[in-house]
């Protein structure tokens, strides 16, 4: 049954919330998601590129002012 | 991008490896400054393994990576760079070679081209980071193999040496006719320079921070810090970063739970973060500079707020410093 999870990046510059994310997912089975919550600008170009490479897939992005949330859905592994 | 390509289109399964040790130009500034918000920005890395088509895995090692910049066996390029050590060290036994083993995979690639970079790349250098890297001849540069003895690879027929090249020299009109010839119509920076290392005036001030320290060491937080605002040490005790726009001053306002501040309040202004032990004595001389680059530099005085963490905030009024009083060795 997929799960859902929470990961704070804030104030962490690029590539560090991208690094926090491919850690994070390594413990994460197909399926589960992902909440990314950062505030590099960076993250709205970079996560989704890692996603596309490594097989995950953005299902959301959200931005309030500096606050940005990607959520991610974990591909198959 | 071209080695790895070169190798992939031989039939080979070839995944990348980025290691940050914090040191990175990559699009940091970019991030923080609001003039460059609108330029495109992009992690190199990533950007080249979805051109190419490859898996990228991205390893922090900033902690391991101090011992390479304090103490480099073969010393320092012509700034802070440690170059020759730092391509051992990723090539060795704790990085490359260590996640190679773990994951199965056979050899090592790099985009090494003999004669490319001064410090590094040269043909009496790049035996030197196969030994000592551990990983002998598991480690293959396929844009100058055919001017390099034979690797494991390339002697079991793994890879076909025939189909790799014998670039050498500074210049970079090869790589590049190879890039368009394979279909890349982009790449990044050619020439290098992607590490703060190389750069005289971030190795000046990393080169200030140890010597005012007293000690040869650093967090991750330092090496931002020195890639943001304008370093000013009026005095050996302290030193003000001072932020150039809106963007350095909310990047810098995040660290205002563990530095002092200076702020003007009369004026718009910039955030300056005192770095070092700044005593009551030194507040009017800071409040001068800060003033100096704010709005109020023309007026008679500039009121100013100074915050040290958990401590109530101080106003003073300050008269600008002009800029020829603020001297060349101030600035870091």
């Amino acid at each position: 049954m997929s799960e859902h999870f929470e990961l704070d990046a804030r104030r962490l510059l690029c590539p560090m919330p991208v690094i926090r994310t491919q850690d994070r997912i390594k413990t994460l089975q197909s399926g589960d998601t992902l909440s990314v919550h950062c505030t590099d600008p960076g993250v709205l170009e970079d996560i989704p590129a890692w996603c596309r490479i490594n097989g995950h897939k953005v299902v959301s992005t959200h931005r309030e002012g500096r606050d940005i949330s990607i959520t991610v859905e974990v591909g198959e592994k | 991008m071209l080695a790895a390509r070169i190798i992939k289109d031989q039939g080979i399964h070839v995944e990348g490896i980025n290691f940050f040790t914090g040191f990175c130009v990559e699009g940091h500034t970019h991030a923080i400054r609001q003039k460059d918000r609108d330029k495109a920005k992009r992690n190199n890395a990533l950007w080249v393994a979805e051109q190419v088509g490859i898996k990228l895995h991205i390893v922090e090692v900033i902690e391991e990576y101090k011992d390479v910049v304090l103490n480099p066996k073969h010393g320092y390029g012509q700034h802070m760079n440690p170059c020759l050590d730092c391509k051992i060290f990723m090539v060795g036994k704790a990085q490359a070679w260590a996640w190679m083993a773990e994951n199965d995979f056979d050899f090592i690639i790099t985009g090494e081209v003999i004669g490319q970079r001064p410090k590094s790349q040269r043909k009496a250098t790049m035996p030197i980071i196969a030994r000592e890297s551990g990983a002998d001849d598991r480690l293959l540069r396929p844009l100058c193999a055919k001017n390099l003895p034979p690797t494991l690879p390339e002697r079991e027929g793994w890879v076909d040496r025939d189909k790799l090249f014998g670039f050498h020299g500074r210049n970079r009109k090869p790589q590049i006719a190879l890039a368009r010839e394979l279909g890349f119509d982009d790449f990044s920076q050619p020439a290098g320079g992607c590490c703060f290392l190389t750069d005289e005036a971030y190795s000046s001030k990393l080169a200030d921070l140890w010597r005012t320290r007293g000690k040869r060491d650093y967090e991750l937080d330092d090496i931002m810090l020195l890639k943001v605002g304008r370093h000013i040490r009026p005095r050996p005790h302290y030193k003000l970063i001072v932020s150039r726009e809106e963007g350095e001053n909310h990047y810098l306002s995040g660290y205002r739970h563990e530095f002092t501040s200076i702020m003007p309040v009369s004026h718009k202004g910039p955030l300056a973060l005192v770095d070092g032990e700044m005593t009551e004595a030194d507040h009017e001389l800071a409040g001068r500079i800060v003033a100096r680059y704010s709005q109020g530099r023309d007026a008679d005085d500039v009121e100013v707020e100074i915050t040290a963490p958990g401590a109530a905030p101080i106003r003073l009024n300050v008269k600008p410093m002009p800029p020829n009083e603020i001297p060349a060795d101030w600035h870091v």
